[in-house]
Parts: C-alpha cells; structure tokens; sequence
C-alpha cells in the first residue's frame, strides 16, 4: 500500500468550554467524523471526511461546533491549484473517474447577474400588485397557429392538451433513488398545494405517489424504468428525457447498493441491481425517430397530455430545439450546464454544455424566425436561483422554469455536493432509512410551498414595477432587460441592449 | 371476431378503431396492414390481434398483455417497452426488437436486426423472453439487466454465424442462449459463458417448443443441452469503474 496523498478539505472546529459530551454530532454524522473517546471524555473529529454539510452544526445543542476550510495550503499557483492538485492525487490513487454531485461551480460567467431589469417611471404607471390582480398563471402545450369561432363567438379550435401551472414554476425531475421517499413526498405534495407540477425523473413512480398524479409529470428516458402503460397514463405530463444539463452526451448509473426494495418496485427491477441508463435512447437516432417515440406515447396516453422533451443546453441547441418541434414536443425543456446532478463524471460536469442564458435567447430567437415558436412551449432549467433569474428568463422567452436544486435546498440541502455518496445527513440524496426519516415531509412540503409562495409575489412585484399585470406580456419582452458589462456578441445573442441605451 | 381492412387508413385511426372493437369484441383480424405504427401499443390482456400485412415501427409498444400474430415481417421496435403479452411474427423482426421489455415474449420465425433485446430487463417474477429462429443482427441484448434470449439457428447456410458481434455488452443481467458453441469474441467483456443449469434446460426446452408449436417447424433436432449461455458475471458492473 502506497503512501495516502489525501488531506482533509475542511476542518471541525470545537469550543471544548462549550462542548457538552452529549454526542449528538456522533449520532447525526453518517462520514463518521465525530467519535466520542470514553478515557478521556472527549467528542473528537476526524477531519478527512468531513463533507462540510453543517449537520453537526445545526444540531449542537450548546453551539459548539463551526468547520472551517482546512488550511492547509500548496505553495501558491494559479495554474495547478490545490483542487487541481488533489484531483490527481486521487486518481493516481483509484485508477476511477471521479465523481460529483450537484452543479457545476466553476466561475463561468453568470448572465442572468449581467442583466438588470426596467421599470416604469412617469409614463406607463407602475402596478401594485398588493391592490391590483395580477396573472401568474401559465399554459404549457402547444398552441394552435389560428383560432376560429363560430357566429356566436364560440371557440372551434379545438386545443391541443395544455398544463396549467398557477406559476411559471415545476420542480425538476430527481429521481427515486437519487432522492430519498420523504424527499419526494414533500416535492409531490408541494406542487399539489401550489398547482404546479414535480417531475418523477426517470425512475418511475411509486404505487404511493399516484395520487399527485394531477400534479406529476412521468419521465421517460434511456433505460426506460418504470413505464408502464399505466404509468404514462398516471401524470398530467410526458417528459422524454433527452440530455441533462449536468452531463449532457452521458447516461445514468444508480448505484446497485441504492436499490432497495421500494426503489426496486418502483423502477421495476431486481433488488440490487444497477440501474443502468445507457448514453442514447437506442431507439432514436435521427428527429424522425424522436417523432415516432413522442407518438408512441400520445398513442398510448390517448392524445391527453401533453409531450415534453429535455435537452441539455450544448453548442448548437437551437437547430436542436427546431427539431425537437417539428418532430412534435408540445415543450421543450432546455437544461443548462450549471444543473444539478445526483451524481456526474466531474470532468463532464465542468466543462460540457453551455449557460442557459445564452441557449434560451437562441432557441426563443431562432424558433420565432421560424415561425414555429407556439407549437411549442418553452421551459428552462439549469440553475434558476431566485425569482429575479425567472423574471429574466421570461423576458428572454422562456414560459415557465424547472427549479430542483433551489427546491431541495429549502428542503434542507447544504450543497456540500456529496450526493452520490448516498450518505446524505439531510436525508435528501440517500436511501438509508436511519437517514431517510430525518426529513419530516409534513414540515418540508410547506416549506417548498413557502419558497415558491414567496416567489410568485417577488415575480408579481418585478412585472408589476415594469407595467406588466400578467406573465404572458412579459414572455419575450426583451426590451425589459439591459446588460451589464457585456460584449458586443453577448448582447447580440441575448438580443438585449447594454444598459444606457 | 371483427375484421378491419387497414388499407389507406392513418395509424391513430385504425388504432382508435381497435380501440372500439375490443370494447365488445376481444379478437380482431387486420388486413392489408402497411406501415401503420403502434398497432397494439399498450393494449390489455385477452385482446387477440391477426395482422396480415406489413405493421410499422413500434409495434406492440408498452404493451399490457395482448396477443399479436403477424403474418408478415414486423419492423423496428417490436415490443418496446412491453410490459406482458405475446407478439409472433411469421417473419423477420428489424432492429431493437423487445427494447426494455418487462415481460411477456416474443417469438420471431427468422432473423432479427440490431440491438435486440436492447436493456431487458425482468421484476420479481416476470422475464421476459424473445426467441429467434435464425440469426439476430450486432449488440444483440446489449445493456440486458434481465429476461432471456434464445437463438435458434434455423436453416443457416453452413459457416453462417448465429449474431453478430458486441453481443451481451454492458449485460448485468438475465442470459443469452444461442444453439451453438458460439466463440467469446462475439460478446463484450461483461458477458461470461456458463454452465447451463437444470432451470435453464427447462426454459430452453419449453420455448423451443413453443416456437415448434407456433410456426409448425419440427424442433426434435434442436437439443436444449448444445446451447451456449452467456450471461453477466456481476449485476454492478461498472462499480470500480468511479473514485469518489
């Protein structure tokens, strides 16, 4: 055995005059950092495998507890970085791919922080939306080209299925065995007191959860787990996952020793047994393929729901999106690189795919020189982290945005990215069940509802500023943003004017 | 037993009226079929469906338990997604035949395309099955996590090869039999050849049986016991592959 390079990233760091012996930190911590020394009487930490995800912390009784970054310094290098550095180490170690959990977070620019919004003065007052109604409410589906009504002013056109949402808000698809049973529980009954929609992700739907179907979206990707005939017939929505911002270009792995009995039942395979999601759908190579599968579902959902399909945001995801309509998506969904995961290859996180700012401006730009923008809705995701970025987004012509990382965060995420451990202390990204109840739905769902709640009016107080009273006026109304501190070919593709202009 | 003459009809109305007869009538007979998508997608246990002609792509899709016998070659995508139910074709199958079936059979007569059997995959006790007469093209049960495939050899030319090859690639479950002493290089590095066990004989014995029996072809040469199987050697194969 060779020597072991690695060093802790962050350090435990307890006030022995506050410490009470009571090893509270022993029992919550799943990496085992904490271990109580009866000779001595001491709580002690091993810091190398702490995660940083403040459980410890937050439940120390006398506040004992605060973790710092280790300090432990390489000398300083701007181009082979301690992180740089470690990644080696490890890999020279384990001969493995590493892994990671979560979005990307390395300082690529953030364009929704370079755009600031209007509002009206003097001329086009301002609305209250305190005293004045105000419409967040959003159809997804596609719309028809005309409408025609009869003598009497009665509509013909018969409409395409719509998803109604009482805001411009989903929930992104996590699957179960990504996430944990209580998790999604509380996403599920969230969106069912909001009126909006949670997403299954690929891994089925537990027999449990059908009674949100009013309020699911059922996804089908890759390895195809879990659907079923009654399945695609359980949601409000089909979803055809096509890529994820996180790791576009790659399939999915669920871990063997994640697969429990109930996650087994839901994903309709064997106990233990990975659940493998291979890189493409194999019965698709081509937008005439893709049409077929979106047929195939509206064949055996009855034409009642409508199709989604789920991109990752990469170099060309307008012509991508074009087809993606033509071939007969009532939505299209465009995950940006800074999506979430439960667990990616950390090299493809960091550095596939492109921000979403940019692919949104595209795909809304591109799918109005075609003409074909209302065959489709459009729906963002891929780090949309308060309501300024959905206001944003709908001004660059998104209709509505998936949110999960910002969702699992008020459910208690610490985003210590270590989701693929399957350790998680929050009981959000595991399926230990010692871990697994410490997430309390009947607290957490209201607390989702809060967010979203507190949301929907920051939403109603940013449009109402400008003289907007409902989100469909907004919807490509680029006029509404300036940039900041852009160049010439980022205003271009935005299609915004810099600010001062 | 309702008869629909397919000619000229779009795939969702000829399924809509399927839809509409198995309401009263179980058994449906389709003529001049060609083309038409989707036939049988989803449908229920107890539907019987007669297709003379030439069925198009995704047949059989999410199927629930209905029985599907084709006088004719079926397309790509046989059996996608099938849940249970049993689709026979008295001719060729294209690609991805049975891709992620859960349950049920199928039984093609000749040769099938690529990818066949593509992520199979079995729950508790349904396996699925597809047995294939002749020949079955590359990738053949690729990613399979369950059920089986048989390979019959049927009337090759003699140094005709049964697959072709990655078959079993990225298996981590269920097994691949094929009626001869076929050569490991075949198979991608996570398929393993085994010894064939008492179960496996009797599941080889009855399908070979079952094929005899649908296609009228004498199966007493074909000898369960002469079958190569390979199967996964781990249901995580991929474990070592990451370093967290």
């Amino acid at each position: 055995m060779s020597l072991d390079f690695s060093t802790p990233l962050f350090e435990v760091i307890r006030d022995e005059k506050k410490c009470i012996q009571c090893k509270v930190c022993v029992k919550q911590c799943s990496n085992k950092v904490h271990s109580y020394d009866e000779e001595e009487n001491l709580v002690k930490a091993d810091d190398i495998k702490c995660v940083n995800c403040h459980r410890c912390v937050l439940l120390c009784p006398t506040r004992a507890l605060s973790i710092k970054k280790y300090s432990l310094e390489f000398r300083e290098n701007a181009n082979w970085t301690g992180q740089a550095i470690n990644e080696i180490y490890k890999q020279a170690d384990t001969g493995g791919v590493l892994l990671t959990s979560m979005g990307n977070p390395k300082p690529f620019p953030i364009y929704w922080d370079k755009m600031l919004l209007n509002a009206s003065q003097v001329t086009n007052p301002s609305i209250d939306p305190l005293r004045e109604p105000m419409e967040t409410r959003v159809m997804i589906g596609r719309k028809p080209d005309s409408l025609e009504y009869d003598k009497k002013g009665k509509l013909i056109t018969q409409l395409p299925p719509q998803l109604e949402l009482s805001a411009p808000i989903l929930f992104s698809a996590m699957s179960y065995g990504s996430i944990s049973r209580n998790a999604h529980e509380s996403l599920a009954r969230a969106a069912t007191e909001l009126g909006i929609c949670y997403n299954t992700g690929e891994g089925g739907l537990n027999r449990d959860f059908y009674k949100y179907g009013p309020n699911t979206i059922v996804q089908v990707a890759s390895g195809r787990f879990g659907v079923s005939r009654e399945y695609l017939n359980a949601g409000a929505a089909i979803e055809i996952k096509i890529g994820q911002g996180a790791k576009p270009g790659i399939g999915g792995h669920l871990p063997g020793r994640k697969v429990d009995e109930d996650v087994s039942a839901t994903r309709m395979i064997p106990i233990g047994s990975d659940a493998i999601s291979p890189a493409p759908h194999h019965d698709i190579y081509s937008i005439e393929d893709l049409r077929q599968l979106i047929y195939s579902l509206k064949e055996t959902s009855g034409y009642k729901k409508p199709v989604f399909v789920k991109i990752a945001a990469v170099h060309n995801a307008a012509a991508i999106a074009s087809g993606v309509v033509r071939a007969g998506a009532d939505a299209v969904v465009v995950d940006g690189f800074r999506g979430g995961t439960g667990a990616a290859p950390l090299r493809v996180r960091d550095n596939v795919g492109i921000p979403i700012e940019l692919a949104l401006a595209a795909i809304d730009q591109r799918l109005r020189e075609e003409g074909i923008r209302n065959q489709a809705s459009l729906v963002i995701a891929g780090s949309v982290r308060n309501s300024a970025d959905i206001v944003k987004a709908i001004a660059l012509g998104a209709d509505a945005v998936y949110i999960g990382s910002a969702a699992l965060l008020a459910i208690g995420c610490h985003m210590c990215h270590s989701c693929s451990t399957g350790k998680c202390n929050w009981g959000i990204a595991t399926q230990e069940p010692e871990l697994v109840k410490r997430l309390n739905p009947d607290i957490m769902y209201k607390r989702l509802v809060n967010l979203v709640t507190a949301w929907n009016h920051e939403i109603q107080e940013l449009i109402g500023g400008m003289g907007i009273n409902a989100i469909d006026s907004l919807r490509g109304n680029r006029l509404m943003l300036r940039g900041v501190g852009l160049n010439e070919k980022e205003l271009e593709i935005l299609g915004i004017k810099h600010a001062g202009e | 037993m309702k008869t629909i003459d397919a000619s000229d009809i779009y795939y969702r109305q000829l399924n809509e009226q399927i839809d509409e007869i198995i309401t009263t009538d179980k058994n449906v007979t389709l003529n001049n079929v060609f083309g038409q998508r989707y036939i049988g997608r989803g449908l229920p246990e107890n539907v019987k469906i007669k297709i003379n002609g030439f069925p198009g792509n995704d047949m059989g899709a999410y199927m629930d338990g209905a029985e599907l016998e084709i006088f004719g070659n079926g397309q790509d995508a046989v059996g996608n997604t099938m849940n249970n139910g049993r689709i026979v074709i008295h001719g060729n199958a294209g690609d991805t035949t049975g891709y992620a079936m859960r349950g049920g059979e199928i039984y093609v007569k000749g040769n099938v395309g690529y990818r066949v059997g593509i992520h199979m995959k079995e729950y508790k006790e349904t396996r699925p099955v597809i047995v294939i007469g002749a020949r079955a093209g590359d990738f053949l049960g690729e990613y399979m996590a369950g059920g089986a495939i048989i390979v019959l050899g049927i009337g090759l030319k003699k140094g005709e090869d049964l697959t072709g090859k990655y078959c079993g690639t990225g298996i981590h479950g269920g097994a691949i039999f094929i009626n001869a002493k076929q050569d490991k290089y075949k198979f991608g590095k996570e398929a393993v050849l085994m010894k064939l066990t008492d179960a496996d004989i009797s599941l080889l014995e009855k399908h070979i049986e079952a094929y005899g029996k649908y296609f009228k072809i004498g199966t007493s040469k074909i000898k369960a016991g002469n079958f190569s199987k390979y199967a996964p050697l781990s249901h995580n194969p991929y474990s070592k592959m990451y370093s967290k």
